[in-house]
């Protein structure tokens, strides 16, 4: 059959425009599929834990059981420092190695680091966690914010690397040579050139890790371990906010419950503050 | 009017034509000192196949060379080795000898070399992150050199030189992606041109642009003849006949023949090379 007598048969034409408006009809139902869970958690979470959510939460320490009031202001700091240390880990070594595989490295050890960085991100986060609980908490004796930090890091490494890799080899090739041919060295092309135009993507990418390892709670337990009190040194155990929704969820008492969802509402507003400012970031590029 | 210009010129050369013919009786240091570029027995493999064979070359200061021949011959490869380009693959290897203005580019390091053998390339490519004043500056920028005087004075040089200042001037500050194809390849060249290259390489600079945009681009070359020897290479014959001075002829790797321009297309030596710009094959 030609593609004419396809195009003239109606019978044919009408089962075909059904086929596509019912197919694109999945894509939608999809869609919104994956809005909904999103929806319904934020929704939830916002009712649940606003009642709970006063000035007091974000600068007062957790009060004792039975105590009325307190908040979580030792958690929120605590993850900020975490976040920060693990990203001072996660993000420079991710980033360099992404520009070492997809830049510098044709050898075997490309491919060897990106079959390790794709097995790394598989890698569930209590083993990481277990992983730095046995290398920086035992050999420092405490548990401590570098731990935690540094499982956190350990986490972003993955993310980070593959972002980076990805959005450098998506660079065209005639800049680079642009680049050299103006007689600019390697290391400056490499920076000033191909990092720079492949920037927003690869911000992204980093905020993104960040958002992920803000939400983590297995691979603290056991190394940021969670601080009742006000505690910034990073030698020390430090509060984080997984860590404190965790222990008062799973408490039995009704005023502890209501501090959780608090905490679950900042904690995906953080989140959700995260991704906002990664749209601002990439969409605010030149060209 | 281009063409009619271009042809005065043809003729100009045409009474000084012996010039352009090197003399055979000149010592091996004079020739490298009295040309610009010159190739001995030059060739380059990619993954031990040869891509170019034995290329023995001279081209004077202040020329224009075309280099022609069906894709694949290693024309690009022939430019590309020139200013070191083939560094970036490392399944390239070069042998032979290459001197620029008497200098063996083995006592260059690649960075000084590219300073002094700019290169444009087939499809403009102007730095997207960057604006156009930005882009024309690229070379200092880049490199951290320059200050801000300085740069505003070699953008404006240089946008006049490569005929785009007035179209531009108006608009330093938005990006360079903002601009038409031919515009951008115009950049491009005022990019090239602004860390002052003695030598410019041109990898068919037109051949991604309209007719109207490379007549532009053909008056500019003609134009920078004076101050930059320049190296072109192109699948346009018309083209090379109506901007260069002499014109190499490139074919399956070797170099077949390299005249004057006049003489090549009017008189070629070679049978092989009077098939090609006839059309016979290719």
């Amino acid at each position: 059959m030609t593609a004419e007598k396809i195009f003239k048969n109606p019978k044919n034409l009408k089962r075909r425009k059904f086929i596509n408006s019912l197919m694109i009809f999945l894509c939608f139902v999809a869609a919104v599929l994956t809005i909904l869970p999103l929806l319904y958690i934020f929704i939830y979470t916002t009712q649940s834990g606003i009642s709970a959510l006063n000035i007091d939460f974000f600068t007062q320490l957790p009060k004792p059981v039975g105590e009325e009031g307190g908040g979580m202001a030792n958690a929120i700091v605590g993850s900020g420092i975490l976040i920060g240390l693990g990203g001072l880990i996660g993000i420079p070594i991710g980033i360099m190695s992404g520009i070492y595989i997809a830049e510098y490295s044709k050898s075997f050890l490309a491919g060897a680091i990106k079959f390790t960085t794709d097995v790394l991100s598989g890698v569930p986060s209590i083993v990481v966690g277990i992983f730095a609980y046995g290398v920086v908490v035992l050999a420092m004796q405490s548990f401590s914010a570098i731990a935690g930090g540094f499982a956190l890091g350990i986490l972003m490494i993955p993310t980070v690397t593959k972002i980076t890799e990805e959005m450098l080899r998506l660079v065209p090739h005639s800049l680079r040579e642009a680049s050299l041919a103006l007689g600019v060295s390697r290391w400056k092309t490499t920076v000033k050139v191909v990092l720079k135009t492949a920037s927003s993507g690869i911000i992204t990418g980093v905020l993104l890790a960040i958002a992920r390892a803000a939400g983590e709670t297995a691979p603290l337990l056991f190394t940021a371990f969670g601080n009742s009190f006000w505690q910034t040194s990073i030698d020390q155990p430090i509060a984080a906010l997984p860590l404190q929704i965790f222990v008062y969820a799973i408490s039995p008492y009704e005023d502890w419950h209501r501090q959780a969802w608090a905490g679950a509402f900042v904690l995906i507003f953080m989140v959700f503050i995260v991704n906002f400012l990664v749209r601002y970031v990439t969409r605010n590029k030149f060209g | 009017m281009t063409i009619e210009k271009l042809n005065v010129n043809d003729d100009i050369n045409s009474a000084e034509s012996d010039a352009l013919v090197e003399s055979e009786d000149n010592s091996d240091d004079q020739v490298k000192q009295k040309n610009s570029v010159v190739t001995n027995n030059l060739f380059v493999y990619f993954n031990k196949r040869p891509a170019i064979i034995d290329i023995s070359v001279k081209i004077k200061k202040n020329s224009v060379t075309a280099v022609i021949g069906p894709s694949g011959c290693g024309k690009s490869t022939f430019l590309r080795s020139l200013n070191m380009m083939h560094e970036m693959t490392p399944s390239a290897k070069v042998f032979g000898e290459i001197y620029i203005n008497g200098e063996s580019i083995m006592n260059f390091n690649m960075v000084d070399l590219r300073k002094k053998v700019g290169m444009v390339f087939q499809k403009p490519n102007p730095f997207p992150t960057m604006s156009i004043f930005d882009n024309v500056a690229a070379g200092f920028k880049l490199d951290g050199s320059g200050n801000k005087n300085e740069l505003n004075e070699i953008v404006e040089k240089n946008l006049i030189n490569a005929g785009l200042w007035d179209e531009v001037k108006d608009r330093l500050k938005t990006p360079a992606l903002s601009l038409s194809g031919g515009q951008q390849q115009r950049l491009c060249i005022a990019r090239t041109i602004a860390v002052n290259p003695e030598i410019v390489l041109m990898d068919e600079p037109t051949s991604a642009l309209d007719p109207v945009s490379s007549s532009k681009i053909e008056e500019l070359i003609y134009r920078l003849k004076s101050e930059f020897t320049i190296i072109i290479v192109t699948h346009n014959m018309q083209q090379a006949a109506r901007v260069s001075d002499q014109t190499a002829f490139f074919y399956l790797g070797k170099l077949i023949e390299i005249s004057r321009t006049r003489k090549m297309f009017t008189n070629p030596k070679e049978k092989l090379t009077e098939e090609y710009i006839t059309g016979k094959f290719g």
